[in-house]
């Protein structure tokens, strides 16, 4: 493995990579980096000097999942923005373009990996084993969270930009940490039990959230104890209106360069070459040869979320010129010329998905709103005066409600002797 | 029984808990070699290797971000934040998230981290090195706040923080650090529960409730005002999160006049809440209104005037007279 002249801003440049130069050129205002790409939008394989191998451990079947993945997160993704159209979900923050940024990179991952997301990553969630209709809870106003992390290795949604980027370098912390005192024991001799397999973190952030500071003292903690996480950014080329342009002069990638890890810029529409970079990135960070920076370039296609409106801060033919990189789009080329796929396939990925569109459409429905005494429950792991005393009160103000029936909405038909007596207007 | 200064009771109550769990591990700005710009970690590092007693880069949210992480993972992390008026830059982390982590995962996540920030003026220090900001993570839920006024107190507490499975922020009264007592590191004694309010000195005729660097002036002004014939009580708070109002409203319906004493201002602070909780629990005890001794409205003053912000034994003792005049 040719991982010696890493980082990869360094590699070889290819004719597509040209392209995309160009264009990041254009839109960075400063001369832009190679680019790690293997499958180019015509749906044709090209060759890295590293990634290729990673590239070719890849079957018909796995290739299969990346677009059976690809396509049901984008059907899940359409079905949530009708949600929330309808009123049954308060936001939608959708993914649409970001299918093999988030397909590619989370299938490198492994279980014992653990996987700090934003709040976009529905398609690293798939790729985690989380219950999609989970995803919505925190969406429809029923939970600030929705899944377990301890379940699947896959953290809670973070709305507050970068600051779930510390916390995964602390977890990579308290991995290096794990290791280190296995190999202890294992150097005494001591184990009767087989070895965990090693393991590495990985969290996501925006071409926005990179501005903040946070992100910078990740890096520099994770630069510091050579903690084992990879930094995964998904340029989308806006934060709500703001162009990438105003966060960054040079391509985010080489920012890596300045804290001494490396830094991959790849292809974020080409889910074989984010996966090689990934599986390389994770491999690295496992061997605990340190942090490595990926910067997936990319395009949020859509809207930011469904409370914005992109036609007036953007152009509807920078949008055009990305369609036509479409990740789906060309791995169907490149599957369909090779002979791994057929009109059959399809056929059962598009049904697929609608199948996963109707549960999904049920399980929100049937989401049911919690207690407000789970908050009370919640806020606290150990007893606290405070919010007991407040949960007291509550109580017996609620009980109040339960004795005067004409302020009780639990029998809405109920008739109510005491009405006319009482005099209370409803 | 072993008397030591405060700050040897924290470096004591540390050693006890790295000691105990391998899973513990020290945070903080130049907290290794130099054992902290205060030294409360001395001698840590060469204990318990660069492993426990880590010397962070330069960044509070970055401690504060990774304690998280690192709890995420199972380990107790203890952040030491240099001085009070540099928690801010990991105020994000505190307040967003590290409060925020257990409820928003419905119970499934815990963080037990805990933050040490000395706090508190009377060093005759420079701009953000004496500030008193406990207010502003009280009115956070999900942390819990606490503050020793004494050694024995400071060796418990911090063990009693690293136990508890909430993220606890302990104050450290930088200016008590050199204050000398009494420590009994077998036995907590009545200092089991660090969430409960001491009454340090019984009293008939009003209660004086304060808290970490103030203690020993209401204490003093205690003394003070029974050499005028006054029979003062003293409540030395402990916990700023919960507040022990059990404590704080069995005094005041006792003695009739409350006043509250902190370093902090009094404008939004600490005081405000216990004057209002105690007017709701014991209004018709009470002979005269709830009285707050606290800092001025202002950004803390220069070193040269700080004996005119900072509450002294005459401002108490001035408190008194006017709660004893209703
Ligand atoms: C600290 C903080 N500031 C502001 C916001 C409001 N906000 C939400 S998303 C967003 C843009 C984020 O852009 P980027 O990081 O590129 O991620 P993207 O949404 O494009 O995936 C902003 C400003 C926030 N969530 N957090």
């Amino acid at each position: 493995m040719g991982a010696t002249h890493l980082p990869s801003t360094e590699f070889d440049e290819t004719a597509a990579d040209d392209q995309l130069e160009a264009e990041a050129e254009a839109q960075l205002g400063s001369p832009a980096e190679p680019m790690v790409q293997l499958l180019a939008p015509d749906g044709t394989l090209g060759t890295d000097p590293v990634f290729s191998a990673y590239a070719e451990k890849l079957d018909g079947e796995k290739l299969r999942g990346f677009y059976a993945d690809m396509a049901k997160i984008r059907r899940f993704d359409v079905e949530a923005t009708a949600l929330q159209r309808q009123g049954q979900l308060a936001l939608w923050v959708p993914l649409t373009g970001q299918e093999a940024a988030q397909i590619g990179s989370g299938r490198a991952s492994q279980p014992q990996d653990y996987i700090f997301p934003t709040y976009r990553e529905h398609g690293v969630a798939l790729t985690r084993n989380v219950d999609l209709a989970e995803l919505l809870r925190q969406f429809r106003g029923v939970s600030n969270g929705g899944w377990n992390p301890k379940d699947t290795n896959f953290h809670l949604y973070t709305l507050v930009l970068a600051a779930q980027t510390p916390h995964a370098v602390g977890y990579a912390m308290g991995i290096q940490r794990d290791q280190k005192a296995a190999a202890a024991v294992a150097a005494d001799g001591a184990q009767d039990r087989p070895a965990e397999p090693k393991a590495a973190v990985m969290v996501y952030f925006g071409d926005g959230a990179s501005s903040e500071g946070d992100v910078h003292e990740s890096m520099v903690f994770a630069a510091s104890y050579n903690a084992p996480v990879v930094f995964f950014c998904q340029n989308n080329h806006w934060a709500i209106s703001v162009p990438s342009s105003v966060q960054t002069r040079i391509p985010l990638s080489n920012r890596a360069k300045g804290y001494g890890f490396p830094g991959i810029r790849v292809d974020g529409n080409d889910a074989i070459a984010v996966h090689a970079v990934t599986e390389w990135a994770l491999e690295h960070a496992r061997e605990g040869k340190g942090p490595v920076l990926i910067e997936a370039f990319t395009y949020r296609v859509g809207a930011h979320t469904t409370a914005d409106d992109p036609t007036k801060y953007r152009e509807s033919a920078e949008e055009t010129l990305w369609r036509a990189k479409d990740p789906l789009d060309r791995l169907e080329k490149y599957l369909r010329a090779q002979g791994l796929a057929d009109d059959a396939f399809f056929d059962q990925v598009k049904a697929d998905g609608d199948e996963l569109a109707a549960y999904v459409r049920k399980t929100t429905y049937d989401l049911e709103t919690p207690d407000i005494r789970t908050a009370f429950a919640n806020t606290y792991v150990e007893a606290h005066p405070l919010v007991a005393e407040e949960l007291a009160w509550f109580e017996e103000y609620s009980a109040g409600f339960a004795e005067t029936p004409e302020h009780n909405s639990a029998e809405p038909g109920s008739p109510d002797p005491d009405d006319a007596a009482t005099g209370v207007a409803r | 029984m072993t008397t030591m200064t405060i700050a040897k009771a924290i470096n004591e109550g540390l050693r006890a808990t790295l000691d105990n769990n391998p899973r513990t591990l020290l945070m903080g700005e130049d907290i290794g070699a130099l054992g902290g710009v205060y030294r409360v970690t001395d001698g840590l590092l060469a204990e318990f290797g660069a492993d426990r007693v880590v010397d962070t880069p330069l960044a509070e949210s970055g401690i504060i971000g990774t304690a998280i992480g690192l709890a995420l993972r199972g380990y107790l992390p203890v952040c030491e934040i240099q001085f009070d008026g540099f928690v801010f830059p990991g105020f994000n982390q505190i307040t967003t998230q590290l409060a925020k982590m257990h409820a928003r995962s419905n119970g499934n996540l815990t963080v037990p981290v805990v933050v040490r920030i000395p706090y508190g003026g009377g060093i005759g220090s420079i701009e953000h090195h004496s500030e008193s900001p406990e207010a502003l993570f009280a009115h956070t839920a999900g942390l819990r706040i606490i503050t020793p006024s004494n050694a024995h107190d400071a060796y418990w507490m911090i063990r009693q923080a690293v136990e508890c499975q909430d993220p606890v922020i302990v104050f450290e009264p930088k200016r008590r650090y050199w204050l000398k007592g009494e420590v009994d590191t077998q036995n907590p004694g009545a200092s089991a529960d660090p969430f409960k309010a001491h009454v340090l000195r019984e009293g008939t005729d009003a209660t004086v409730v304060a808290y970490g660097p103030l203690v020993p002036v209401a204490l003093a002004a205690a003394d003070a005002a029974a050499e005028d014939g006054h029979s003062i009580e003293v409540i030395d708070l402990r916990s700023i999160s919960p507040i022990d109002f059990d404590t704080v409203t069995a005094s005041a319906k006792k003695t009739g006049r409350l006043v509250v004493a902190h370093e902090a201002p009094t404008f939004g602070g600490i005081g405000g809440e216990i004057a209002a909780r105690i007017s709701e629990r014991a209004f018709l005890s009470l002979e005269a209104p709830v009285i707050r001794v606290g800092g001025f409205h202002m950004p803390y003053p220069v070193a040269k005037v700080e004996e005119d912000y900072l509450p002294d034994i005459d401002r108490i003792l001035e408190a008194l007279d006017r709660a004893l005049a209703y």
